[in-house]
């Protein structure tokens, strides 16, 4: 018999998986008070360092937890633990990002009662920003060291992104790094970014971001409400 | 280094194209890939055959169509094709009035736009 060919048309979304899983998860989280932030940086830029500061600041008012995205290692999940706050460590084994059916795996150990979660995700500026995990935020991290040109490098990032948080801003006596630059090319990129400088060492910024993310916490109740 | 699992997702849907359609046989795919997708066209390609062996796709010819970033300005209401975002003077602003208010409205998709079988 003579082989027909055909075509098929079908206009499918290739991540239309991971964003149906991640709309679930974030139905759910939503459902529950609970809010998610995903973080998103290169390694090193002080994610870990970040949400210990955090997390420090917020436990005696809210419930938090904290998702470690890493390659291999229970190390960042381990750190968490260490300041008292219950962590869940997901291994990739190779894969550069977090994808929302890794999170729907561990989702049954989340407490429908926290307040906040953050998810560290894989230390990448470029994957990450492609999967949708079901977070209500999504925060992108650049340190002092790295330099002021990135925005522009990395643009899916800010552009997915609702906070920029310019890290280690303790070393910007030390570094020929130009915050207002960078906070421009960041805006120019996405003009809805909300821009915070932080350090971990002298707390500068931790506050301001606190104070926000309960700012946001409150919304996302009202609008439960 | 993503490509390799956005590659295992579109071959879960060409998988299940080709049944719904009842193929014997895929000979061609076609994707479209945003230029902001943050995926890279080479890397996906090195991925799709390798990934392709052994399925139904196992002979097929991959087509990679780039799609361009397109703006809407929140300042005039145009929409904005945009030149090449990778050069140093592109420029996120509105060409037309000026407004720095734009919004991505195309660029981050991800689609399997077409294949060919044989039935
Ligand atoms: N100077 C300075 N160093 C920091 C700051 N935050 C983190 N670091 C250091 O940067 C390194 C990487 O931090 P870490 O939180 O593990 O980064 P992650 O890979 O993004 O999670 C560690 O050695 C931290 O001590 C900061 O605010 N200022
Ligand atoms: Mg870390
Ligand atoms: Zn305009």
């Amino acid at each position: 018999m003579e082989k027909s060919k055909k075509e098929v048309l079908v206009l499918e979304d290739i991540l239309g998986s991971n964003k149906k899983i991640a709309s679930s998860i974030r139905k759910k989280l939503e459902d529950k008070g609970i809010l998610a932030v995903n973080l998103l940086s290169s390694p090193g830029s002080g994610k870990t360092t970040l949400l210990e500061r955090i997390g420090l600041r917020l436990k005696d008012h809210f419930k938090v937890g904290v998702i470690e995205g890493d390659i291999e290692t229970e190390r960042d999940a381990e750190r968490i633990r260490k300041i008292g706050l219950p962590a869940w460590q997901i291994t990739t084994h190779g894969a550069c990002h977090l994808e929302a059916k890794m999170l729907a795996r561990i989702f049954d150990q989340i407490p429908a009662d926290l307040d906040f979660l953050f998810i560290e995700n894989v230390g990448n500026l470029v994957c990450p920003a492609s999967f949708d995990l079901g977070e209500s935020l999504r925060f992108v991290l650049l340190s002092v060291p790295e330099g002021d040109d990135k925005p522009r490098k990395y643009p899916e990032a800010f552009i997915t992104s609702q906070v920029f948080v310019i890290t280690k801003s303790d070393l910007l006596p030390y570094l020929p790094f130009d915050a207002e630059r960078v906070t421009a090319e960041a805006l120019e990129i996405n003009p809805k970014l909300e821009v915070f400088r932080t350090s971990a060492l002298t707390g500068e910024g931790i506050d301001a971001l606190c104070q926000y993310l309960e700012k946001k916490l409150q919304e996302l109740r009202t609008q439960n409400a | 280094m993503h490509e390799l699992s956005v590659v295992a997702d579109l071959f879960t849907i060409i998988e299940e194209q080709a049944r719904q359609a009842g193929a014997t046989r895929v000979t061609r795919v076609r994707v479209l890939i945003g230029e902001l997708s943050g995926v890279v066209p080479e890397l996906f390609r090195t991925a799709f055959h390798s990934y392709k062996k052994g399925t139904i796709a196992d002979k097929a010819r991959l087509e990679v169509k780039i799609t361009r970033v397109k703006f809407k300005c929140h300042g005039c209401g145009q929409e904005i094709k945009t030149g090449d975002i990778s050069s140093p003077d592109f420029s996120y602003a509105c060409p037309f009035c000026g407004s720095k208010e734009v919004e991505l409205i195309s660029g981050r998709d991800l689609y399997l736009e077409k294949l060919e079988i044989e039935t």
